[in-house]
């Protein structure tokens, strides 16, 4: 049943294309699903070691062991982590002779479908009435990331950002007179680990931080998301930001901040840091903050829209 | 792990400490923006706050079998209730706020003052929360709120969370800004040009 006016009927669009769309509809609902009631393991792995560095009795340990039976909880009863089910946002490539156009509307079809299931809360609202029409489907909602590519399968990847982590994300203009930050790496080091203390507990720490150096402000932030589709044990091939990532990390656990902001050493569990080319008159540091609740996912799909492997 | 169970009584809570580690087993109302503005402007809550729990909460609660389930209860951020929650404390003789991500100075005094504590539940953690979660009891306001703002009258059994603010003038919030402030000015002494 279709009763948003704003979403077209998927069959009515996919008709008149080449994908089989009501195949890569379900897919796409079974990829919110997966999503928004499982932690990838590469995440759940870094929150268990998380656990184990806190001391026995503490607050820290206390707060890590409700995040991982509420991980277990969420995965057994299929239903979301976190009732924050976040901005939506979907990196797709597809193979460049489908019709972009028919699997944005499926996307949007499939997150009105999913909401309706309950895997994603009501949770888009119109900016300027406050309404909120109860599909997540909207202007900006979902936000879709569409690219084509040579090959003959999709990637699909899929994260929910919730508001609470996001709203503690930073944005830095480098020279920074209150930090004492330069144009240089130290720079952005004391950029990144400001971020951390000033967020304190309120993005729902143990966090991961997504940075970009460079870039205008949009291509900023937006590339710092994309960095948080990286796996969490991987290594930068910059060897540069390599050690800049793992030093951040490290200082960043020295804050004692803790997980939820209760004290302890699991402030942060990860940095994933990028640079672009910049204008020569600015330098941006841009900074999206990811909670424990990290919900990303992804898959590789066939053309008619068969999930093939899981990507995390 | 210290447990705080019904009747919340002015001894019971002032004898928590920031800090401390509770389970709550008793009932609490759920209240976020629209209930808190609301009795803000002068009217009167439609069930007796005193000695009362305030949960930040917006649940998912669905009907089951003819009865109202919660499926998803973690707490929604705290400070936007700033402006009135110091006022409620004093006039209806709350004794606890339950939420996340803390709250400022007003509350910390009213806090002290009145004899509440603003206990900190972990942020996220949905599902453990509606496990504690053993009934809803009735519902108030459903129809002017909606659900996620209504004020939901829930029964929980060792609900778990951390005292951040005491009835004492403590804040583990600020004390741990205050630290990693420190702590940050030190990193940033041996970071090199
Ligand atoms: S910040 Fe993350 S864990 Fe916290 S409430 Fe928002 S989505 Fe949930």
């Amino acid at each position: 049943m279709n009763s948003t006016p704003d979403v077209p009927d998927v069959q009515a669009v996919a008709a008149s294309s080449g994908v089989s769309s009501s195949k890569l509809y379900e897919t796409f609902i079974e990829v919110i699903r997966k999503t928004s009631t499982e932690l990838p393991q590469d995440v759940i792995d870094c929150i268990e070691a998380g656990k184990k560095t806190e001391e026995k009795d503490s607050r820290g340990a206390y707060a890590m062991g409700i995040i991982t039976q509420n991980i277990g909880l969420a995965k057994v009863k299929s239903q979301p982590l976190c009732q924050d089910t976040g901005s939506i946002l979907f990196y797709i490539h597809y193979p460049s002779h489908l019709d972009a156009e028919v699997i944005s509307e499926t996307a949007r079809q499939a997150v009105a479908e999913a909401t309706k299931k309950g895997y994603l809360r009501q949770n888009s609202v119109d900016s300027l009435t406050g309404k909120n029409n109860g599909t997540n489907v909207g202007p900006g909602s979902p936000t879709l990331h569409l690219e084509p590519w040579k090959k003959s399968h999709f990637d699909i990847r899929l994260m929910l950002k919730g508001g609470g982590c996001e709203n503690v994300g930073a944005q830095y203009s480098l020279p920074d007179t209150r930090i004492g930050a330069g144009r240089d790496i130290s720079g952005v080091k004391k950029c990144i680990l400001d971020a951390v203390q000033q967020a304190q507990g309120k993005g729902c720490g143990p966090g991961v931080l997504g940075v970009t150096i460079g870039g205008d402000r949009a291509t900023g932030y937006l590339s710092s998301k994309e960095q948080l589709l990286r796996k969490m044990n991987d290594t930068n091939p910059n060897p540069e930001l390599a050690k800049l990532e793992k030093e951040c990390t490290d200082a960043a656990n020295e804050l004692g901040i803790g997980p939820m902001g209760f004290g302890g050493k699991t402030t942060l569990m990860g940095t994933k840091v990028n640079a672009l080319n910049r204008l020569p008159a600015s330098f941006f540091v841009s900074i999206s903050y990811m909670c424990w609740a990290y919900r990303r996912q992804g898959a590789e799909i066939s053309a008619d829209g068969t999930i093939q492997k899981w990507l995390y | 792990m210290i447990q705080l169970q019904a009747p919340f009584t002015e001894d019971k809570i002032r004898a928590l400490k920031t800090g401390d580690m509770v389970e709550i087993t008793g009932v609490v109302f759920t209240g976020r923006d629209a209930v808190h503005k609301w009795i803000h402007d002068g009217n009167e809550p439609p069930v007796s706050l005193k000695d009362g729990i305030i949960y930040h909460c917006g649940p998912v609660v669905v009907k089951q079998e003819g009865k109202w389930v919660v499926t998803a209860a973690g707490p929604t951020t705290s400070i936007r209730e700033e402006p009135y929650q110091a006022g409620i404390i004093e006039k209806y003789g709350l004794r606890a706020v339950i939420g996340k991500g803390g709250m400022g100075e007003k509350t910390r005094l009213a806090c002290a003052k009145f004899g509440c504590v603003y206990l900190h539940a972990v942020g996220g953690a949905a599902q453990v929360l509606a496990e504690a979660i053993k009934e809803v009891e009735t519902v108030y306001g459903l129809e002017q709120f909606g659900s996620p703002e209504a004020i939901w009258q829930l029964r929980v059994e060792k609900f778990p969370v951390v005292v951040t603010i005491d009835a004492h003038g403590r804040s583990l919030h600020k004390e741990i800004e205050a630290s990693s402030s420190e702590k940050l000015a030190e990193i940033f002494s041996t970071i090199k040009k």
